[in-house]
This record gives C-alpha cells, sequence and structure tokens, in this order.
C-alpha cells in the first residue's frame, strides 16, 4: 500500500510540474515570442488607449454605429462574464425578446425581413461579427445617422467583409468593430 | 444544408482520416514499446519517473491491481484538484483576486476532471484562477485522458495475452501515454491555437474604453495551453463559461474546424490501431463502418432538425435559429461540432445547445445515452463499443448455436454478465438519477424552463454526467449543493462502474486459452458482423431511452410547431 501511494502520490505531483507548470509557460514564452499580439488577447488601441479587442463584441447603442448581436454576456457584452441565454426555443420569455427586437429594428416602419443573427442572442454573448445581411440591414440606419451616401457605406460592408476561410470553411462575416472604425475613419478623412 | 457545408464536411472527413492513420500507427508503436521520433528525450524523462515512482511503477498487474492503482491514482489526483480549488484564493495566479470555490462545487469541479467529465458547474473567468486553471484543470486533462488511454491498452492486452492473467502496469502506461502521445500533441496544437489568436499570457483582466466610451473588462489567461488538450483529450471543459462558443477559445472557422479535428484523432487513430494491436487487422473495419454510418445518421438527423424554421423567426424574416450560435460558425458547423462531441465524449459546446430547435437535443442526446461508442472518448469509446461487441458476439452465437468467440478467445457467462454490468450502468444512472432529481424539490428547482424543455434539461444533465460527456443544456443550473454533489456522484458510478467491469473481462480473457479459428467460428471482421454489431447499438440506447426522447424533445417540438 506504502508502494501504491507513493507511485500514485510522485506521478501526479511530477505531472503537476510538466502538464500543470512547465507546459503552458512553455506555451506562454512561445506565444510571447512568436505571436504577441495574439498572446496578448488580439487588442486594438487607438492612440494610448486600448478601445477593445478584435475578437470581443462590444456593446454599440447609438445610431451613428453599427451594432452588435443581442448579448446575454452580463448586462451585455460583458467580456469578464460570457454566456449565451440558454433560453429554449419554446420559451415564452424567448419569443417576447423575439418580437420586441423585431419591433425595434422596425421602428423606421421597414418591412424587410430581418437576418436572424440581428433578432437572437449569439453563444458567447460576445460574437464580434454581424452577417453580411445584417449589416446591410443597419447600413441606411448608419448612413442616414451620419450623413453619409447609403452607396458608400455598403462599400464599407463589403470592404470589411471576411470571406468563408480558404473558401468553404464557416461564415462570410463582418467583424462590427473593425466596420465601425472604418465609419469612423471615413468622416475623419472628409473635407 | 448549401454546397459549402457539404465541402465542409468532406474536408473535416479528409482530414481527420489523413491525421488519424499515421496518428495510428504511432500509437501502436508506443504500445508496443517500439523506438520512436523522441526517444532521446521521453525515455530519459519516463526513467526519471520511474526512479521516483518507485517499484510499484514496474510490476506486472493482473486485473485487480491494474485496476487498483487506476482507482488510487484518480482518487489522488481529484484531492488534490480539490484542494487547489478550495485553497485558491491563497494560491498565486490570481490576479483577479477570486476566493476559494465552495466545497460542493470544487467537489463537483474536482470529480467532472477527474473522470473526464468536464461538466460545467463553474464559469471559467468569474469562478478559477490561473493557477487552479494550469496546476488544476490542466493537469486533469491529461490524466484522465491518459487513464482512459492506460485502460484500453490493458483490454486490447486482455484480448492479445493467452494464458497470462497479467495487463501490464497502469501507472507505466499512463505515464507512457501521456509524455509520448498527449504532450506533443498538444503542444503543436496549442501554438497553432495562439496563431489563430487564442491568448496565452498571465496578465490580469484587460480593461478597454470602446468607440462609443463604454469601459469594458476583457477576461485574459493561459487559454491555448488548456484549450489544447482540452480537445485532444476528450475532456472539453472550458477556460470561460462559454466555452468553444467564446471567441478567445475558438476564435476562427478555421480554429473551429480544427477544433473538430483535434476531438476525433486520438479515438479514431485507437480503432484503427485497435486491429493491429489485437493481433488482427481487420478487426478494426466493423468498428470503423459501424461507428461511421451511425456518425453519419445523428448528423443528417440533426441538420434537418436544426434547419427547421422556428415559427417565431418564420414571419421576421425566415432564417434559421441563430439562438445560441456564432455568426462564424453558422447552423451547420454548430450541429457537426455538437456531434462531434457527443459522438466523443468531449464536453465543449460552440452553441448553447439549450437554445437549439427542440429535435436536435435528440442528437447529442443519443450519441451520449448508446454510451458514446461512435469513436467515443479516448480510450473509453474503444473499451465502451468492445462491450458492444461482447454481447453482440454472444447474441451471434445464440442464433447460429456455436460457443461466441472474439479474437480467439470463448466468451462465456462470466464475461456476459460483466458486460451486462458496464451496460446496466447507463440507464440506472440517466433514468433513475433524473427520475429522483425530477421528483426532489431540490433537484426540481435547477429546471430553468417550462414544460417537456424542462424534462430534456434534466435527461441531459444525467446523460452527460453518466456518459462523462460534460456537454449541458446550460440553462439547468447546475451549481446547487444537490445537483453539485449527486451529478459528481453520477460521473464517478458512470465512469467506474464501467472501468471495473471492462478490466475484469480483460482480466478474464488474459488467462484464457486461444482457441484458433475453425469453420464453425463466426467472423467478426465481415459485413454481417458489421450489421449486427450496428443493429445491438442502435436497440441497446434506442429502446431502452424511447420513452424519455418522447416526453422530452419530441413533445416539444410537437408544441412549437402545433399553431
Amino acid at each position: 500500500m506504502f508502494q501504491e501511494l507513493r507511485a500514485s502520490l510522485s506521478i501526479v505531483i511530477l505531472f503537476t510540474l510538466i502538464t500543470g507548470l512547465a507546459y503552458p509557460w512553455a506555451m506562454t514564452g512561445l506565444g510571447q515570442s512568436l505571436f504577441r499580439h495574439q498572446a496578448n488577447g488580439s487588442l486594438v488601441t487607438q492612440g494610448d488607449t486600448i478601445i477593445g479587442s478584435e475578437l470581443i463584441g462590444q456593446n454599440f447603442t447609438t445610431d451613428r454605429y453599427f451594432h452588435g448581436r443581442p448579448s446575454a454576456a452580463g448586462d451585455g457584452y460583458d467580456a469578464a462574464n460570457s454566456s449565451g441565454s440558454n433560453e429554449a426555443p419554446t420559451a415564452p420569455d424567448f419569443i417576447k425578446a423575439v418580437a420586441a427586437r423585431a419591433a425595434a429594428l422596425r421602428a423606421n416602419g421597414s418591412k424587410n425581413p430581418i437576418p436572424a443573427d440581428l433578432l437572437t442572442a449569439s453563444g458567447s454573448g460576445l460574437d464580434p461579427d454581424i452577417s453580411v445581411a445584417a449589416a446591410q440591414y443597419e447600413a441606411p440606419r448608419v448612413a442616414a445617422a451620419r450623413g453619409l451616401p447609403a452607396p458608400q457605406v455598403m462599400q464599407i460592408i463589403a470592404q470589411n467583409t471576411r470571406p468563408r476561410t480558404l473558401g468553404f470553411i464557416g461564415e462570410p462575416r463582418v467583424n462590427v468593430l473593425a466596420l465601425n472604425r472604418a465609419i469612423d475613419m471615413l468622416e475623419t478623412k472628409a473635407p | 444544408m448549401t454546397s459549402f457545408d457539404i465541402l465542409q464536411f468532406l474536408a473535416f472527413v479528409a482530414v481527420t482520416v489523413a491525421m488519424a492513420v499515421p496518428c495510428a500507427g504511432y500509437l501502436a508503436r508506443v504500445f508496443a514499446k517500439a523506438p520512436v521520433f523522441a526517444d532521446f528525450l521521453f525515455s530519459r524523462i519516463e526513467n526519471a519517473v520511474i526512479v521516483i515512482a518507485g517499484p510499484q511503477m514496474e510490476r506486472q498487474q493482473n486485473w485487480t491491481a491494474y485496476a487498483f492503482s487506476a482507482l488510487i491514482f484518480n482518487v489522488t489526483g481529484g484531492a488534490l484538484l480539490f484542494i487547489i480549488l478550495l485553497a485558491q484564493g491563497w494560491l498565486p495566479w490570481n490576479p483577479q483576486h477570486l476566493a476559494g470555490v465552495n466545497p460542493a462545487q470544487a467537489f463537483n469541479i474536482a470529480v467532472a476532471f477527474m473522470t473526464n467529465t468536464d461538466w460545467q458547474s463553474y464559469g471559467g473567468e468569474t469562478t478559477l484562477s490561473y493557477f487552479s486553471q494550469m496546476a488544476g484543470l490542466t493537469v486533469q486533462n491529461y490524466l484522465s485522458a491518459a487513464t482512459g488511454l492506460a485502460v484500453a491498452f490493458a483490454v486490447i492486452r486482455g484480448f492479445a495475452r493467452k494464458e497470462n492473467p497479467a495487463l501490464g502496469n497502469f501507472y507505466a502506461d499512463v505515464v507512457r501515454v501521456t509524455l509520448y502521445i498527449l504532450l506533443p500533441l498538444a503542444f503543436i496544437f496549442a501554438l497553432f491555437l495562439i496563431w489563430q489568436g487564442v491568448p496565452q499570457n498571465m496578465h490580469a483582466y484587460v480593461q478597454a474604453v470602446g468607440l462609443e466610451g463604454v469601459k469594458q473588462t476583457i477576461a485574459q489567461g493561459p487559454v491555448a495551453s488548456q484549450e489544447a488538450i482540452k480537445m485532444l483529450g476528450s475532456n472539453g471543459g472550458g477556460f470561460f463559461n462559454a466555452n468553444g462558443a467564446h471567441p478567445y477559445e475558438n476564435p476562427t472557422p478555421l480554429t473551429g474546424f480544427a477544433e473538430m479535428v483535434a476531438i476525433l484523432l486520438l479515438p479514431v487513430a485507437l480503432v484503427l490501431a485497435f486491429g493491429r494491436m489485437a493481433g488482427d487487422r481487420r478487426q478494426s473495419w466493423p468498428l470503423i463502418t459501424s461507428m461511421t454510418v451511425l456518425f453519419l445518421v445523428v448528423l443528417a438527423f440533426g441538420v434537418a432538425a436544426e434547419m427547421e424554421i422556428h415559427p417565431a423567426l418564420a414571419a421576421l424574416g425566415g432564417h434559421a435559429n441563430m439562438e445560441g450560435k456564432e455568426t462564424r460558425f453558422g447552423v451547420f458547423n454548430s450541429v457537426l461540432w455538437t456531434v462531434a462531441t457527443t459522438a466523443t465524449s468531449n464536453g465543449a459546446v460552440n452553441s448553447m445547445l439549450d437554445s437549439a430547435m427542440p429535435l436536435t437535443g435528440i442528437a447529442p442526446l443519443f450519441n451520449m445515452l448508446i454510451g458514446e461508442v461512435i469513436f467515443g472518448g479516448v480510450g473509453c469509446g474503444l473499451y465502451g463499443i468492445l462491450i458492444y461487441v461482447l454481447i453482440t458476439v454472444f447474441i451471434a452465437g445464440l442464433m447460429v448455436g456455436r460457443t461466441p468467440e472474439y479474437l480467439g478467445k470463448k466468451i462465456e457467462s462470466y464475461e456476459m454478465k460483466l458486460a451486462i454490468i458496464a451496460m446496466m450502468i447507463y440507464p440506472v444512472c440517466v433514468l433513475g438519477g433524473s427520475v429522483i432529481s425530477l421528483l426532489l424539490p431540490a433537484g426540481a428547482a435547477s429546471i430553468t424552463a417550462p414544460g417537456p424543455h424542462g424534462l430534456t434539461q434534466t435527461v441531459y444533465a444525467y446523460a452527460s454526467a453518466a456518459a462523462n460527456n460534460g456537454t449541458a443544456f446550460a440553462g439547468f443550473n447546475a451549481d446547487t449543493v444537490y445537483q453539485n454533489v449527486v451529478l459528481a456522484l453520477v460521473m464517478l458510478v458512470g465512469r467506474f462502474g464501467v472501468i471495473v467491469p471492462v478490466l475484469a473481462i480483460a482480466g478474464s480473457l488474459a488467462g484464457k486459452k486461444a482457441t484458433p479459428p475453425s469453420t464453425g467460428t463466426f467472423p467478426t471482421h465481415g459485413l454481417m458482423f458489421t450489421v449486427l454489431l450496428t443493429g445491438v447499438i442502435v436497440m441497446f440506447g434506442g429502446l431502452t431511452y424511447f420513452p424519455a426522447l418522447a416526453l422530452g424533445p419530441v413533445a416539444e417540438h410537437l408544441s412549437l410547431f402545433a399553431h
């Protein structure tokens, strides 16, 4: 029994050192030297301030910006508390929430079909992307709020659309933060 | 389904096979202790471990000694994790100053990771420090996967050895598997993940100020190192609460694709290597064929169910349900991931299953309820399907009136009794556990959805715990004292209630004489056997749980589309 315990304990402790400390440290060292930007969370800076991460969605509420998807993370886009809504498809709360989002999106009287990603909360609550259709759906609002011609906004959307990886993996999408920054750039450049 | 979906699936199969074939050869070499590429490094560490661990690591063990070592080793690892979680507040690398985990939840987490379940009663970034994630969860991700592979090795030896009841040495197997197989694979995969955007740092959570001036706290951590072994070891416990849906765990379509391949890599490779290890290469084919057919059927069912348009969305745009899904993955990748993870005992999710369409839930439930034998978890998938194989051989033997044999070993009543015990563990835990949870107020309080969906939430939780999967209908409130404790007990029974009888079968077979095949032997590598095996799996799985599935997902589906 002593020998049994000695074997168990020493292997657990040795592998805590190898797989629990040495391995993550080695990965941290390699990651920080080879892929520094990604290893530190793909942060985006503007001047000296960190304005977010390329990979993490943030809450946009004003008409001047494109909005991301509904979020169930904390009070919305809480990147220290990721979560989906976990609402069942038959839950009355879910059906009410979809109707309320639809009503808000159609407040301007539009009758266009609404892309599903604008009506439903993402899995992480931090989805950085919206579908291309969703960006196009929001384009008139943003164009009006900024006094930009609609075709120009559509062009910015096209420039910021990320295609399927290798042409067939995943879905085409638009990163909301990148899109909003591109729109901001447009205004600062304009005379 | 679009042509892109089909292309993605074909590429997924092609890449998985292309990687599993060389991996199978490597597994077989490690199993046979043949020289491998980095022997000079691994064997030095291995020898150092032997010196420290002592003579217990060099003995040949019969099945009772092997099982006893597995139990002691797992209890030791689980206890260390439990202590780390309780003491988290005093331990280093805790930039968010998270307090120690409460005892019921710490017990649940320790058992979940030690049994390779990785059930998430915890919230990741809101519960666990970097030290707990690294020295606690990551370590058990390795060791629980290594335990599964070690037991599978012992079972294969049981079939291959003749009149020699020794099954090898548990400690030697665990050390070898971790050093030679898991560590190098995880090392490469973690680097790939960092390149794609998975963070790997020890910084405090970042404070950002967004374009609209709103503050955002962004969780960080050593994510990639944990993510890599989480996928390769069929573990699945998330670094973050949202698991594989979180953009930091799974940032791009390419990581989604690679993580799915990583989930299946070792289970597929082990089934491919099984025939070679057991001395008859043809024996892998019925297992592979049967698993592939079941995988395709379940996937087709899940995709069809999820593509059905939710009535509330039909009038607004007519698109498929995106609740709980990420834009970069879309509907097809979410379902493919769900089927791949539940087929293989991996508890990771890239979409929230609770929000999927009602019938879609049947796909992961079926995968888990049949015991996760469609490739299955690392190691446990193989010994799981071998139980079905023995039952099939026995039934076939009864039909043709011969003594059942598998790999030259006679299957007698002792083996059958043990196989049935291992088989019955799941229905007893899943149905019994669900019923008790539903009847007791303390258990029923965890349900967060009305009607049949609440039943599905409960059955799903107990199926996931019993089969050591770890995925969840996450609306189910698992962080209560009742569920933390009872689900942990179910995980223990689901793990060791199978490992012990399986090792007993292996021990009994190892001691038997080999019978040379005669004209009366029922061949176990042909089409006939494959069909029988598939039928046995479906009948055991389907019929046992049909009432629960009818009252849960099917009833919910009918109520959703009734008006």
